[in-house]
């Protein structure tokens, strides 16, 4: 399973870059199946990092979305209205849910303690 | 929990598993569910069914004690027919819905839902003290169950048989040799597939199931079992059915045989058609949203609750959210607007005909 060095992680199975966007691990879309609902954040929707800002629905069951940092939601990513398994098929890329303007991070883990926080599940 | 005989071969397949009726069950394999859906509506998957249970019922008797065992009429079945139906208790709520199979003249075989096992054997015997010629023994924990399914199935499976699988039609049986162990292929299915299920004897298992992949079957879970159930609108028992909701509510009327003599919870049915039913089992069709498993369901934006849903997914094969939701009578017309809760919105819905997916004739 892949985890991008560049990228900070949560225990949540989000990850967050350096730009503010935001995403589901590997392990995550792997662990839920086949993805087959999101709800996204409104645009201009103040968070705060841990908040459940969104919902992502596989066919067995129901997840919420956490926020891994604090900022404003600027962007989400509409084509996962129509082509939600974009989080199953690429998601560190076009599987990305939702970009933060001065995003400051929560609790977050780098690469190698994430990977050890999945290690074997 | 317990196992079935191919736990070890799913574990090996890094299938998904999880608890299910007390069984640690495949729920995926490596492709999802959706995949596994479709591999099943367009040519043929196997699944490992063994947590379902099986009695067998023996005995001059048998036929009349299922009569009031059960609200379907076993008596009526031939040699080598089956039939589904439900199991009430007296207040009319039901207990299990299951398969009876007649399979000699005076031998039948009961196959229970994996959860249901215990509270169904223990029903059941009390229900036999009555009949002191009927003899009944708990085979679940021998016997294995492997369900071909899907317009392959038949092709495939006529390699594994030794008898012209034309003969043996929709809800009907035979047996089969398997080196000396005996095998019962039926002609049925909970997939809206044509399609098969093989009761075997655990120790022949595991090959039953190497070959029958091996001719070309894939894998299939639990997973899309249960989205497939559902789009043939097939009843899962602690959804659609339950001890608060009985078979005339979820809509299995044509099981209940209100015409045939006495049997448990004849009078409590027959009263309630009487009186006519206040709740019903609908199909939804749900925009913008999913609605699960006990979601509520409103008539009205921020009306008071007519109903609930009992099972609900993203279609595979439609490609839209549909639902089975228990609802108000008045309520329940097809084409009739809804609305379901979820997660504090409330999302369209509309009663539409059942099944939502019917197999394409056969050619």
């Amino acid at each position: 399973m892949h985890f991008p060095d560049d990228l900070q992680y949560t225990r949540d199975h989000e990850w967050l870059d350096q730009e503010g966007r935001v995403g589901i691990t590997a392990f995550a879309q792997d662990s839920l199946g086949d993805v087959v609902f999101v709800e996204l954040p409104e645009v201009g929707a103040t968070v705060n990092a841990g908040d459940a800002i969104g919902v992502i629905e596989s066919v067995k069951s129901v997840s919420d979305l956490f926020s891994p940092a604090s900022g404003r939601v600027s962007q989400v990513n509409e084509s996962l209205l129509d082509k939600p398994e974009l989080i199953n098929q690429d998601p560190y890329g076009e599987g990305w849910i939702f970009r933060l303007d001065d995003a400051v991070a929560g609790e977050v883990l780098s690469r190698e303690e994430y990977e050890k926080e999945v290690e074997g599940k | 929990m317990r196992e079935t005989p191919l736990t070890s071969w799913h574990r090996q397949q890094r299938a998904k598993m999880m608890e299910f009726g007390g069984f640690l069950m495949p729920i995926e394999y490596g492709s999802g569910i959706i995949q596994e859906h479709a591999a099943v509506r367009q040519k043929v998957g196997a699944f490992d069914v063994s947590h379902m249970g099986e009695f067998l019922v023996w005995g001059e008797n048998g036929g009349a004690f299922l009569d009031y065992l059960v609200t379907n009429q076993p008596s009526a079945l031939e040699v080598g027919q089956a039939l589904y139906t439900p199991m009430c208790y007296p207040d009319g709520g039901t207990i299990d819905d299951l398969l009876i199979y007649r399979l000699e003249p005076h031998r039948f075989m009961l196959v229970v839902n994996a959860s249901n096992i215990e509270k169904d054997w223990q029903w059941v015997r009390e229900v036999a003290t009555h009949y002191p010629d009927v003899e009944l023994r708990d085979m679940s924990e021998e016997m294995g169950l492997i369900a071909v399914q899907g317009p392959l199935a038949p092709s495939l499976v006529q390699q594994l048989v030794d008898f012209n699988l034309s003969d043996l039609v929709y809800y009907h049986a035979r047996h089969m040799l398997w080196g000396t162990s005996r095998v019962l292929v039926s002609r049925t299915g909970y997939t809206g597939e044509d399609g098969f299920e093989l009761y075997a004897d655990n120790e022949v298992l595991l090959a039953i199931w190497e070959k029958v992949l091996e001719l070309g079957a894939q894998p299939v879970g639990l997973g899309a079992r249960d989205t497939l159930r559902l789009e043939a609108r097939l009843p899962l028992y602690g959804h659609e059915l339950s001890q608060e909701i009985t078979p005339l509510e979820a809509g299995l009327g044509p099981f209940v045989k209100l015409n045939k003599d006495d049997f448990v919870g004849k009078a409590a049915l027959v009263n309630q058609k009487a009186q006519g039913l206040k709740r019903r089992t609908v199909g939804l069709t749900v925009e913008g949203g999913i609605a699960r498993a006990g979601y509520p369901v409103v008539a009205v934006p921020a009306g008071p609750q007519i109903g609930q849903i009992t099972s609900g997914t993203k279609s595979p094969t439609l490609d839209h959210a549909i639902a089975l939701a228990l609802v108000n009578v008045e309520l329940a017309k097809i084409g009739t607007p809804l609305y379901v809760q979820v997660r504090g919105r409330e999302i369209p819905a509309t009663v539409v005909k059942t099944p939502f997916y019917r197999r394409p004739a056969q050619s």
